[in-house]
């Protein structure tokens, strides 16, 4: 079996924790300093008590023991929650970071795509962009050259080409670096997430492309939150769970060991658009589910809300918002944890946020929700620090509501209201 | 016998794979080979950083003039007529043009110093992205400050033209002396850069490094201030070598002797240190960044 162009034997990364995913924060010469200035006494501490330095529970690992193989034009899928260590899976494959534990062997020539538009200058014109980026993707650039039409004629935005990409909408500002992107030509392609841009029109092209370079032999490991996308296109899938391989197997099969009920993740804001500072809060995640944990959420259902977020800090004075909306954008409900008396006023770096409703009340049909990270205030009077427009929208369920088997059109009644009718003068 | 048993124990794996990724041991090969093969990255880094430069400033080009001139000005006031060490200056050399051939070099490596400090934490989206050989980042920091070097030296051409000076036979030496500036450029910057990811306060110390520096070269005065073999211990510090080389090729100066060959050894252990330096922290770069 000479075809296998990946093997991947225990692969394990671990991180310090301390940062967003964990990550090894840096440290200044200061605290380095002043900590082996430290260390002697902290380890004669540690004697005294008995242990060793308790290193291990600063540490997360990301991924541990990680073992698979892919064979020549092979697409595979990879899944999992956020944080189930997809994206450490190709960072190291790549070889962007190094694996603490294990050996991963690469045959062949390797492009990764973690990020549409990687290097991308505001100041530089779309045409001056495709050859940095391309190059920055590992392109030559005769190859670029030689691609050029290609990739203007894909991205359509062939009349600004001459003017600086600050100027682009973010729907162009996608499409021309989602061109040069899926124009990389290796014989293994890594790509996280990057269809999860521009609107459906172009996320059905970009699908196409990628189609056909799978279609084209090459091997590709595909991660996505985006099932629908994973089922289409891959033939394997791995599921990852915590850092744990779950399941590697058929794509059906996988997927089917990953339906998590009335779970839908949000997707990041693409780059470009992406207001939000490097190392500011975001949210990460997330989803609702039916507080008994019914398959379907009906219109009496209470429900829970959790919102996965990540900040290199501990959070102050924070609020989170819930906004939820009906298809044509009517506002119907508004939630905030400052509602919530006694919630907490300093959280951890990294965690999830619960809501738990009251039966929703909602006449049966689509429910879009819009979450909100706000700090230093409420009403307006804060700064929203990241949202995510549209993160879920779920459906409400018919249910005998009035117990008389009949429910009024949507359209004349948004809400459901219990109502008692009497004749008056002649009570009960 | 034992290779039948060998090749039906194999697992059944190819037997070619190019790369092996896997941790690295504390010492890493610099893998020059590698960096050639993306020398192409190179020249877009730079080729960015050079059109961003200018287009973005409204001085654009002017600004590469104006520092050292400005500072030539300042210290032909100050040191070259005040405090009278235009008069120390063999070979009746004027002063303002004897210091602008050292400010030259100087402005390049104090520049190509910030750069290459910085390259890294604020390539960190790039790093944290996409893989490639970590050191085209200080390096491309370092060689984007050629076009300013380029536009300070027809300025300093200018003086000479002014003056009336013309270079000596030693002018052909020119290329070496920019290539020894090049090198002590880079090799600090590689020391800088991957310290700036690890220790964050580097940065804040680095101007302070480069006003210290500034004054141990000879820029202000004349390296024959000391006598020998101080001046050949001088060399040391590789920007004495630079400096002096350039006033020697550029304006018929005395030539400087042993002082090159201290510096040159010296720009070259700074810069072969670097690099296994930087490749030793290169990779905790994605992770800690």
């Amino acid at each position: 079996m000479s075809d296998v162009v990946i093997s991947a034997e225990g692969l394990s990364k671990r991180y310090r924790i301390g940062g967003p995913e964990g990550q090894a924060t840096y440290r200044t010469l200061r605290e380095t300093l002043v900590g082996l200035a430290t260390a002697p006494v902290r380890r004669f501490r540690a004697a005294l008590h008995g242990h060793p330095e308790a290193q291990s529970e600063q540490d997360v690992w990301a991924l541990r023991d990680v073992s698979f193989e892919v064979k020549r034009g092979e697409v595979v899928g990879v899944i999992g929650r956020n944080g189930a260590g997809k994206s450490t899976l190709l960072k190291i494959l790549s070889g962007i970071t190094e694996p603490t534990q294990g050996r991963a062997r690469v045959k062949g020539r390797v492009g990764s795509l973690l990020e549409v538009g990687t290097g991308f200058h505001n100041e530089l014109t779309g045409r001056e962009n495709i050859y940095l980026n391309g190059a920055i993707l590992g392109m030559k650039k005769a190859e670029i050259a030689r691609k050029f039409d290609e990739i203007v004629a894909f991205s359509e935005v062939e009349r600004f080409l001459d003017t600086p990409v600050k100027h682009y909408s973010s729907g162009m500002y996608m499409r021309l670096a989602f061109a040069v992107a899926a124009h990389l030509d290796p014989e293994i392609l890594l790509v996280d997430e990057v269809l999860a841009v521009g609107d459906a029109a172009f996320q059905k092209k970009c699908l196409g492309k990628m189609g056909e370079v799978a279609t084209a032999g090459r091997t590709i490991i595909f991660v996505s939150h985006n099932m629908a996308a994973v089922s289409a296109l891959c033939s394997r899938g791995l599921l990852l769970e915590r850092g744990i391989l779950q399941q590697n197997g058929r794509c059906e099969e996988v997927l089917a060991a990953y339906t998590v009920p009335q779970t839908v993740l949000a997707w990041r804001p693409a780059p470009g658009t992406d207001a939000v500072a490097e190392n500011g809060p975001r949210i990460t995640g997330v989803r609702v589910r039916d507080v008994a944990d019914a398959a379907t959420i009906s219109s009496d259902s209470p429900v829970e809300f959790c919102i996965e977020y990540r900040s290199s800090k501990p959070l102050t004075h924070t609020t989170f918002a819930i906004g939820l909306f009906d298809e044509l954008g009517t506002e119907v409900y508004f939630l905030e944890s400052d509602n919530q008396p006694g919630f907490p006023e300093v959280l951890p770096p990294v965690g999830e946020v619960r809501c738990t409703t009251a039966p929703l009340n909602l006449s049966p049909g689509p429910c879009r929700v819009n979450v909100a990270l706000v700090q230093g205030g409420v009403h307006g009077a804060g700064v929203v620090v990241d949202k995510v427009e549209g993160a879920i929208v779920f459906g409400i369920e018919p249910v005998d509501f009035f117990g008389t088997g009949k429910l009024p059109p949507r359209r004349w009644s948004l809400c459901l209201l219990r109502q008692t009718w009497s004749l008056a003068g002649r009570p009960g | 016998m034992a290779r039948v048993m060998e090749g039906e124990l194999q697992p059944a794996v190819a037997p070619s794979f190019d790369r092996v990724i896997q941790p690295s041991r504390s010492w890493v090969a610099l893998n020059l080979a590698e960096l050639w093969e993306y020398r192409e990255l190179l020249f877009f880094l730079v080729w960015r950083d050079v059109k961003v430069r200018y287009k973005q400033t409204v001085l654009g080009a002017a600004w590469a003039i104006l520092q050292p001139f400005f500072t030539m000005v300042v210290f032909s006031l100050f040191f070259g007529r005040l405090a009278g060490l235009g008069a120390q200056i063999e070979g009746g050399i004027p002063y303002p043009v004897y210091t602008f051939a050292a400010l030259v070099p100087w402005t390049f490596f104090a520049q190509g110093l910030n750069q290459a400090a910085d390259s890294l934490v604020g390539s960190a989206n790039l790093i944290k992205k996409v893989y490639f050989p970590r050191l085209v980042v200080p390096l491309a920091g370092v060689i984007t400050g050629g076009v300013d070097l380029a536009l300070a030296f027809v300025v300093l051409l200018g003086m000479m033209a002014f003056y009336g000076i013309v270079p000596s036979a030693a002018v052909v030496l020119l290329p070496v002396f920019l290539l020894l500036a090049l090198v002590t450029a880079l090799g600090v910057g590689l020391w800088l850069s991957a310290a700036n990811v690890m220790f964050r306060d580097v940065r804040y110390t680095l101007s302070f490094l480069v006003q210290l520096w500034l004054f141990a070269t000879p820029v202000a005065y004349p390296s024959s201030l000391l006598p020998e073999p101080w001046r050949t211990v001088y060399g040391l510090n590789p920007m004495a070598g630079v400096v002096e080389g350039f006033r020697w090729a550029l304006l018929a100066a005395p030539p400087p002797g042993a002082i090159i060959w201290v510096s040159a050894a010296a720009a070259a252990a700074i810069l072969v240190s670097g690099a296994y330096y930087f490749r030793r922290m290169e990779r905790m770069f994605a992770d800690t960044v």
